[in-house]
């Protein structure tokens, strides 16, 4: 128990570093909040792209989805951070994170977009527009706010995910909270840093991924 | 354009990086199917347990499910490679991505499976009990077949989406094929070699989103039961 302690909750040392992780906190909270709408507004693009039904642009669609799906984020942003530099462009760490965030979710949430509004049925489209409204006016007041109450459930829980990835940030050397605590680990030699990190996570995500845990228990409920 | 394919597809460079992130690619999928068949299998006897209703094993699953599913897959990774040591448990890279990533599959897997089953009309106990099936019995051969059917799209997208995590082994230094390539790379001056990493994974990853993508239409929302 006293090694426990000693190492995971050690209050000497999380007094010298928790500044650090306050830092680090700040900057988890820009990346997410700087990456989530970015990547939502452009998953809602291709979904609403979508929906005009053009097919040679819809079979293109679906292979940027796939692809971007399939591609894990981290080779995303090593790709980005480590190649672009020797074509002369010069991201930072920052730009590249939100970058590599962005492209890959805007694969899972166009995905989600792009289903949500397949799922409200055709009629609701036709009946717009028998009223005569505009087809921006149909997607923005009719379609939309049906296929999302439809995909709240992925909407959800891949905004949870995206805010978890930010913690990647740390692989590209920015000072983001999983990051510092590792430099405070290795200053103060004890893993309290890491532990703190790992309680800050949870406590901060945990109302969140119970929430969706709960849309998603009703998802199967429903079938 | 010229430049382009220097740095990305440097013939020369992707020939001399080939054996070694091809070597890093059997990394990768060794670890992703064993991430996937550990993280299912665990989450699987999870949720049986917890059918089972003993109070004490119920709230040890649920704590257990709610951090791993809360925390993100990197910060796991990073506490059991760096902070674990500590306390005189020291793994390998290897096994350390395949328990970290394992143990957030299994939370996910054993949520999954439990809504699954508590989604089924209780009727279907009820009347397996009136049939004289006992409790096991009832489990395996009415509920579980059940629910796994119900199961399988969510559980298809959370496997696919957790297994990609391996890249993040390269944190912990696993030599899988992302680690490989960038090795390369700071020893060549070019990065054609993340280019090679990258093809890998998609090649690996793209039949899966593909297949889940034909899953979710088969079993999906409307169509199964």
């Amino acid at each position: 128990m006293e090694l426990f302690i000693d190492n995971f909750a050690n209050l000497d040392s999380l007094k010298q570093i928790y500044p650090l992780l306050l830092q680090g906190l700040q900057l988890t909270f820009l990346i997410a909040l700087v990456s989530l709408p970015l990547a939502v507004a452009a998953g809602l693009l291709i979904g609403i792209i979508y929906s005009f039904g053009n097919r040679p642009l819809n079979a293109f669609l679906i292979v940027y989805i796939d692809v971007l799906r399939s591609f894990p984020v981290l080779v995303l942003l090593i790709l980005i951070f480590y190649s672009l530099p020797f074509l002369g462009l010069n991201l930072g760490g920052f730009a590249a994170v939100v970058l590599a965030l962005v492209l890959n979710n805007s694969g899972y949430y166009g995905e989600i977009f792009r289903a949500g509004i397949l799922s409200v049925p055709k009629g609701q489209r036709e009946a717009a527009n028998a009223l005569g409204f505009s087809s921006i006016q149909t997607v923005t007041f009719i379609i939309l706010p049906q296929a999302i109450r439809n995909v709240l459930a992925p909407l959800a829980s891949n905004s949870l995910e995206l805010v978890k990835t930010t913690s990647i940030a740390s692989l590209v050397a920015l000072p983001e909270l999983l990051r510092s605590a590792r430099v405070a680990q290795e200053q103060t030699y004890n893993p309290t840093p890491l532990m703190a990190a790992a309680v800050i996570f949870f406590i901060l995500l945990w109302p969140a991924a119970r929430y969706v845990a709960r849309l998603e228990r009703r998802i199967l409920a429903s079938r | 354009m010229d430049r382009l394919i220097e740095n990305y597809l440097n013939a020369q460079v992707l020939a001399e990086a080939f054996p070694k992130v091809l070597d890093g690619f059997g990394v990768t999928v060794a670890v992703s199917l064993l991430v996937i068949v550990v993280g299912i299998s665990f989450g699987l006897v999870l949720a049986i347990l917890r059918v089972m209703n003993v109070k004490v094993i119920n709230a040890f699953i649920v704590a257990y499910v709610d951090i791993f599913r809360t925390l993100p897959q990197l910060v796991v990774i990073i506490f059991i490679y760096f902070a674990l040591p500590y306390v005189d448990i020291n793994l390998s890279p290897f096994t350390t991505t395949v328990l970290a990533l394992g143990a957030v599959l299994s939370a996910f897997a054993s949520e999954i499976f439990w809504s699954a089953i508590k989604a089924l009309p209780r009727g279907q106990w009820d009347a397996a009990s009136a049939l004289g099936f006992g409790f096991f019995r009832t489990l395996f051969s009415i509920i579980l077949p059940q629910a796994v059917r119900l199961a399988i799209p969510l559980l298809t997208n959370r496997a696919i989406a957790i297994s990609k995590g391996t890249a993040l082994g390269t944190a912990v230094s696993l030599p899988e094929a992302l680690g490989q390539a960038q090795s390369v790379t700071a020893i060549v001056a070019n990065p054609s070699p993340l280019t090679l990493a990258a093809a890998f994974y998609l090649t690996f990853f793209i039949p899966l989103v593909v297949a889940s993508r034909w899953i979710e239409h088969r079993y999906g929302r409307g169509h199964g039961h």
